[in-house]
Parts: structure tokens; C-alpha cells; sequence
């Protein structure tokens, strides 16, 4: 035909360009998973995925049922407000079964993971240096964790 | 916290675009900047510098093609993150790359260098044999048809893909500036003159990468340098180079008249940890050492020894420069915490998959790939009476 005499190599590029272009839909088509957009901009099999996922934290109710010794002295000081497995890390697997105990904490490292001292805390809450205020001993060794105001009594 | 001083979010300490991400705007810089030098002789009739025209998009289209590396590299997951051509969306800035990449690649890279050669490579599969005359043949889609109208068509199409693609540069650098200047949250960041900032400094670099690539590859060659060209394209990165200074210096006049919240801790950062970056390296020798040489080669008569050796000084220094500017958004950037009390540490790595070693390999690629693209599609038409190298001039 004499429309294709000059122009057929235009046609075979602009082929080259429409599959080119399919390709790229079958393999977005490929590669998109199936439940994507379900519920909004996101696979939707991802809420089944993460509800299947193991618990790994008991919660506070958990640990108060056997352990309402420690539960007296927490409410009486400072970290009244503050959970179990926030310090103690998630415990389910100690919840369901007891005797699986976790490893003991290292005050040294834990209690300055909130309270060394920083420009952006607010002045009320209890802030140190660490090295200068311990020296590199443990917390523990003055503080009680779960009442550590030595003033109100919780020196050992 | 070493590196750390004053106070930072702890998302904040460890920064999360690394030196592959200062690579990115680079990369795509050189291409935007290539392909608008080149459309200057296609469309404006620049015609003093044709000689660097298909040099110019062959340039653009070896960065073109290691531009996305950087940003897969920095996904991870080589399983899937290919999946960023295939999945563009338009939720979100970064979510766009597929289809601006694709479509400065394919729509107006690939196609206008394949109209413009295609009387070359026919003619190159004729002259060719083995497996470069079936390279040759697939190159011509199999259509060896190069008659006087078939030409003239090419020629027509191609010039409306020039025009189609100066547009098409500025969106693909835009686009990479927008990234930066719509982060709301980051002050260093966040400005709408970042796009445009980002669009000059994209012409400067790759004006200043082809006329340095053009005068290496004359000399590799061991041909005379078209001395007249080389002059216009430096009085072309001369001009383009004092718009993209003002702009930049508009945007600091700006934020130090401003002097909003931010201010204090990005002029801290600027003066402390930024300072040889952007005040030495950016400013001093990347950018008023080259417009100053430039400049001279403007006002006064040089030899033209002495005048290259001053474009190839300021070449460098230009690139060196705008490199740096990258650097210093990117990296910058991050140096700062959002609370403006305190500053983070950037350490590069060397080996890791974001390290300075991989940087180093995806900075030559597209001279390997340029290499192989010069030598596949000569760009000084030695196939070509139209395209016959000129004589040198002042040389």
C-alpha cells in the first residue's frame, strides 16, 4: 500500500511503543496482588496477614494476676503510669506459661533509655548524666524500679 | 551519641538517603541538561554547535539509562522493586517515577535518537556484517527504507519531539526538585523554588558534561576541537550559570529575610557542619570560581589553548559544584532534627549496597555505557557527509 511505502518503519516504532506499553500493563497486572485496593490503598490480605501474626505482648492485666506484690509498690510511685512490658519487654510467652522467665534486666541500660538527660525533655521530669550520676554503676543498686524515688522511701 | 549533638528524634540520628540519593538528581540533572543542549541546535537553529548535538543525546541517554539504579539500590528487594516502572501512581510525588521515567525515556530519548540515526544505522547495516549487522537490523526494526521522503519525515517527527521534549527535561528535573521542595515538613527543603533551582542547575551540569565529554572525546580521538562550538557552549553555561546563582542566592535572601523558625538551627548547620560542603565547595569553587573564569573568557580575547583550559577548569569545577548543591539538599537535609535542637552525623559506608564504592561504579557506568553508544552510533557522522566533522577553527 502506498500509505505504508515511506512510512512502514513509523509503524513498526510505534508497534515496538504499543507493546511496549501492554507489557507494562500485563505485568502491572502480574505484579499487583490480587486483594490490593479491597479496602482502600492497600493489599487487603495484609489485615489477615498481620491478624495471624503471633501476640507477643500479655498486657498489664496479665502480669497483676500473679504478680500483685510488685503491683502494691508500682502504684505508690513514679512509674505508677508505666506498663509492665514497657520496661520488661513483651512477656506472652511468660504469661502463658510461668516458668518460661525472662532474662533479668539491666538497669544500667534500661533506665537511661528515658532518663538521660536532654535538651528537649521537659524540666520537670527526672533527667541525669549518667556517667556522672552513677559513675557506671547499675541503677539498681539505689533505686527500686517499680518505686524509684529514693526520697519517698525507695532506697534499698 | 557520637555524631550526635544536641537533641534528635530517634528516626532522626541515622540518616535514610544516602549518598546514592545525591547520585539521583545528579544523574537525572546530566540527562535534563544534555538533552536541552542538544534541542538548542534542533530547535533554536543553534547551528555553531552541532557538532555536540548527537553526542549531547547520547550523553543523555546513557544517564537516562543508569539514572533509576540509584533508587533501586535503595529499595532493596531486587525481586520487586523493578516494580516501580510497572505500579506508577499518582498518590504520591515519588509514586510518579514510572511514568515520567518512561516517558522521557521511551517517548522522547530513545525515539528521537532513533529517528535521527536511522539513516546511519541502515547505512552502517549495510556496510557491517555478523552479529552488528543483525544489531544493526533490529535497530532499523527491520525497515532498511531510508528514501529522500522517509527521511524527510524522520526529520519532521523528530523536530516535534525536540519540542515535545524540552518540556519533557524540565518535567523529568522538575519532578526531582518537587520531591525536595513539597516536603512541608523539612525547612531545608521545603520551597517552591526548588523545582526551578533544580531545573538551571540541571542545564548547568550537563551543558558542563558535554562540553567537557566533547572536548575528551576530540582529544581521545586525537581531533582538532572545534574551538567556535566549544566558545558557544560556554558562553551558553556562562548565562545559564548566572540565572541558576541568582536563583539560588534569590531562595537564601529569602530564607535569611525570613528568618523563620527554622533559621537559626539551618544557619548553624550551614556554618558548622555544611560549611565546607556548601560555602567552600558549592559556592566558592563550584560556582563563582567558574562564572568568574567563564566571565573572563567573555570580556577578554584568550588564545584559544588558554580558553580551553579554562572551559575544561570550569567544567570540572561546575560539576564539582553542582554535585555538592546536591549534596547538600540531600544530605543537608537530613543533618538537622525537626525539634531545630540538634545534629546528626552523615557516615558514608564503603562497601554496603548504599556505600561510596557502589556510588563509585554507578558514576562510571555511563561512561561504559556512552562508550559503547558512541562506538555503536558514531556521533560526529562519520557515515554522514551532512554530519562531516568541521574543520577546526583557532586551534
Amino acid at each position: 500500500m502506498a500509505i505504508f511505502k515511506d512510512t512502514g518503519h513509523l509503524f513498526r516504532f510505534a508497534a515496538l511503543f504499543v507493546v511496549g506499553t501492554t507489557s507494562i500493563f500485563v505485568l502491572r497486572a502480574i505484579v499487583t496482588p490480587k486483594s490490593f485496593g479491597q479496602y482502600g490503598h492497600y493489599r487487603g490480605a495484609a489485615l489477615k496477614d498481620l491478624a495471624d501474626r503471633p501476640v507477643k505482648y500479655a498486657g498489664h492485666q496479665a502480669c497483676e494476676v500473679c504478680h500483685t506484690d510488685i503491683v502494691t509498690t508500682k502504684t505508690a510511685g513514679k512509674h505508677a503510669g508505666v506498663n509492665c512490658e514497657a520496661c520488661h519487654g513483651p512477656l506472652a510467652k511468660h504469661a502463658d506459661d510461668p516458668s518460661n522467665t525472662p532474662a533479668k534486666l539491666d538497669t544500667a541500660v534500661l533506665c537511661v533509655k528515658c532518663h538521660a538527660a536532654s535538651a528537649a525533655k521537659p524540666k520537670g521530669f527526672p533527667q541525669v548524666q549518667a556517667d556522672d550520676h552513677s559513675g557506671g554503676l547499675a541503677c539498681d543498686t539505689c533505686h527500686k524500679p517499680h518505686d524509684p524515688a529514693i526520697a519517698a522511701g525507695g532506697a534499698k | 551519641m557520637p555524631g550526635v549533638e544536641g537533641f534528635m528524634y530517634p528516626n532522626e540520628v541515622e540518616l535514610q538517603w544516602s549518598v546514592l540519593i545525591v547520585l539521583y538528581p545528579f544523574i537525572t540533572g546530566l540527562v535534563a541538561g544534555a538533552f536541552i543542549l542538544a534541542s538548542l541546535e534542533r530547535v533554536f537553529h543553534v547551528v555553531t554547535i552541532k557538532p555536540t548535538y548527537r553526542l549531547a543525546l547520547l550523553t543523555a541517554l546513557s544517564f537516562m539509562l543508569v539514572a533509576p539504579l540509584p533508587l533501586q539500590l535503595h529499595l532493596g528487594h531486587p525481586e520487586r522493586s523493578l516494580e516501580m516502572y510497572f505500579t506508577p501512581h499518582s498518590s504520591s510525588a515519588m509514586a510518579m517515577f514510572g511514568f515520567v521515567y518512561l516517558w522521557y525515556l521511551m517517548a522522547v530519548l530513545v525515539t528521537e535518537i532513533w529517528l535521527d540515526y536511522r539513516k546511519d544505522i541502515v547505512e552502517m547495516y549495510h556496510k557491517s556484517t555478523g552479529l552488528l549487522k543483525m544489531i544493526y537490523w533490529l535497530m532499523a526494526t527491520g525497515n532498511l527504507n531510508i528514501s529522500p521522503r522517509a527521511l524527510e519525515l524522520d526529520d519532521k517527527i523528530g523536530y516535534t519531539i525536540t519540542v515535545i521534549g524540552i518540556p519533557s527535561a524540565f518535567l523529568l528535573h522538575g519532578y526531582v526538585g518537587f520531591i525536595f521542595g513539597s516536603i512541608k515538613a523539612n525547612p531545608w527543603w521545603s520551597s517552591p523554588l526548588m523545582p526551578v533551582v533544580f531545573i538551571f542547575s540541571a542545564m548547568v551540569s550537563g551543558v558542563a558534561a558535554v562540553m567537557l565529554l566533547f572536548m575528551a572525546v576530540k582529544k581521545l580521538r586525537k581531533e582538532a576541537i572545534d574551538i567556535h562550538c566549544v566558545d558557544t557552549i560556554a558562553k551558553y553555561l556562562f548565562y545559564l550559570f548566572i540565572v541558576d546563582f541568582s536563583l539560588e542566592m534569590l531562595d537564601l535572601i529569602h530564607r535569611i529575610y525570613e528568618a523563620d523558625e527554622s533559621f537559626r538551627s539551618l544557619d548553624f548547620m550551614v556554618h558548622s557542619r555544611l560549611f565546607f560542603s556548601q560555602i567552600v565547595l558549592q559556592i566558592c569553587l563550584g560556582t563563582l570560581t567558574p562564572i568568574l573564569l567563564l566571565g573572563i573568557t567573555q570580556l577578554f580575547k584568550i588564545r584559544a589553548g588558554i580558553r580551553k583550559a579554562i572551559y575544561t577548569t570550569s567544567g570540572l569545577l561546575t560539576l564539582m559544584g553542582i554535585f555538592a548543591m546536591r549534596w547538600n539538599v540531600v544530605i543537608g537535609g537530613q543533618l538537622f532534627s525537626k525539634s531545630f535542637l540538634g545534629y546528626t552525623t552523615y557516615k558514608m559506608a564503603l562497601v554496603t549496597k548504599e556505600g561510596l564504592l557502589v556510588a563509585i561504579a554507578l558514576a562510571i557506568l555511563p561512561f561504559i555505557f556512552l562508550t559503547i553508544l558512541v562506538k555503536l552510533l558514531p556521533p560526529f557522522g562519520e557515515n554522514d557527509a551532512h554530519h562531516a566533522p568541521q574543520p577546526a577553527i583557532g586551534d
